[in-house]
């Protein structure tokens, strides 16, 4: 049985009252637990793909010596909000050449397969929906409809422009997903297991015990997983499916209104998740670097306030990466996939397994410092 | 098996259904708010202006098949190693390291000898030189 949010609440006594009320029908708790959590996750989520637009431009902004947004709120920060009132109100076009069922379903399929990916996410050791014992192995599968739903779109709007950004996001993201996927199978060899928990878990204790100190090959995964998923979320300097220099606006050139903003939330928020599951592979997630005598609600939250601050800073890191590097050409994606990346990862795969068995499974620290 | 063995993956499905509900709530609310004033210029696909020849469905690069032939190869093989890699560390501390590292290895020399196979056919080369392809596909 995988173990759950509900699994997780159950150890306290004010769940047993409200379980009282639902006796013999343990699945419709579990269901309104987890209608409620997820609420909350999703708008946490939207929040910050909202504020994630407005940290884009305001870091851009500081990066170019401009002052970004500074109209709606204070310092502009209630820009997302106006932007997205904006986009309803605005008409809804739709190429009459176009596919229309699949240009409806596209922004949905983007929208659907970035949120499945949240049910998985470690944000502390209690507040995560499920811990899936196939957890990695799950978010590699479903957020690969992403790709689905860029190739869609670009197809769908049977517009030049977007057909080839469709085509590219397609051949850039299936690409890139073999070095993140060897990447996170060399994370896998070290934990021994899949499930979130397992990996975060062996990750306890002082920021030396993380997977990206635990041999020279995992810090290399490391860099080979982020630059691997700023490409499968099609983030600069990997961004060419919606070169907007040679592309217009690559696979969403076609969409207006809500449904282009369906797919600029999509991404925000897949660049959070990307960068979440980075912190929780190799940074040590949600955990303490020492033991806190504290109950356990408040231990949960500054556990989730460390998992956060790690993605939001990865989060900048991305932003700030796209707007350091220029963009790179069609060519010359390919073959830092297939002929860097990819081999690097192989690499890096074998290395762990090699250094598991003649190490016996022990770090870096353990075997400099002696340890456990 | 009981019902109560789905509920781990109960949460994926919710989350899913709140996507769709958010889609067509949205939908929903800039049909009511957004202004409907529909013309045959404004639904022209764009092109900078040009009236729009032809379809964009029309045939594409043979690259990309090719690149999605060597993802299906790659990406089946990956998955095939995830049941090892997730034992791995367990038969490690059962005494069996060596023979799983041997096997696994062997596994992956495969994936290695499929790169490099595709390597020296010159598929990795997005824009793929007339020599290499002479000299290899004689």
């Amino acid at each position: 049985m995988n173990q759950t949010i509900v699994s997780y609440l159950a150890q306290y006594e004010f769940f047993d009252h409200i379980a009282a009320l639902f006796k013999g029908n343990e699945s419709l708790l579990a269901f309104l637990v987890f209608l409620l959590v997820a609420l909350i996750i999703v708008g946490l989520c939207a929040t910050i793909g909202g504020l994630g637009t407005y940290a884009e431009r305001k870091i851009s902004a500081d990066i170019q010596q401009r002052l970004g947004p500074n109209r709606v709120g204070p310092y502009g920060i209630l820009q997302f909000l106006a932007d997205g009132v904006k986009m309803m109100t605005k008409e809804d076009i739709m190429p009459f050449t176009a596919d229309k069922m699949l240009f409806y379903l596209a922004p949905m399929l983007a929208l659907v397969g970035v949120f499945a990916t949240l049910a998985v996410l470690p944000f502390s050791s209690g507040f995560m929906m499920t811990n899936l014992n196939v957890g990695v192995f799950y978010l590699i599968a479903i957020s690969s409809l992403v790709g689905l739903a860029v190739f869609l779109g670009g197809y769908a709007s049977n517009s030049k422009w977007s057909m080839l950004g469709g085509m590219r996001g397609a051949s850039q993201i299936i690409s890139y997903e073999i070095p993140v996927t060897i990447s996170i199978l060399a994370i896998t060899v070290l934990a021994g297991g899949m499930s979130f928990g397992t990996i975060v878990g062996m990750q306890k204790g002082l920021p030396i015990n993380w997977f990206i100190f635990h041999n020279p090959f995992a810090f290399l995964a490391f860099f080979v997983f982020f630059t691997g998923a700023l490409a499968e979320t099609n983030r600069a300097p990997f961004d060419l499916p919606e070169a907007e220099s040679e592309l217009v606006s690559g696979y969403h050139t076609e969409y207006t209104g809500m449904r282009f903003g369906f797919f600029a939330l999509a991404e925000y928020i897949e660049v959070f998740v990307v960068c979440g599951v980075a912190a929780a592979l190799f940074l040590g997630g949600s955990n303490l670097p020492f033991t806190l005598e504290m109950d356990n609600i408040p231990l949960q939250l500054v556990e989730f306030s460390i998992f956060m601050s790690k993605t939001l800073l990865l989060y900048y890191v991305v932003i700030w990466i796209r707007w350091t590097f220029p963009r790179l050409r069609v060519d010359q994606l390919m073959s830092i996939c297939w002929k860097y990346l990819t081999p690097i990862a192989i690499f890096n795969l074998m290395g762990c397994a090699i250094w598991l068995v003649v190490f016996n499974g022990k770090s870096m620290a353990e075997l400099m410092f002696g340890g456990h | 098996m009981t019902p109560a063995n789905f509920d781990g993956l109960m949460p994926i499905v919710i989350l899913m259904g709140i996507a769709v509900a958010l889609f067509w709530g949205g939908h929903f609310v800039s049909v009511i708010l957004a202004p409907k004033k529909p013309s045959h210029l404004k639904s022209t696909p764009y092109e900078c202006g040009e009236q729009p020849v032809g379809s964009a469905w029309s045939m594409f690069n043979v690259r990309f098949y090719v690149v999605g032939l060597i993802f299906i190869i790659f990406d089946v093989e990956s998955v095939l190693m995830f049941p090892v890699a997730a034992i791995f560390r367990e038969l490690n501390d059962m005494g069996h390291g060596g023979y799983a590292l041997i096997i696994f290895l062997s596994f992956i020399s495969v994936l290695i000898e499929g790169i490099a196979y595709c390597w020296s056919k010159g598929d990795l080369d997005w824009v793929k030189s007339y020599q290499v392809s002479l000299k290899n596909n004689k």
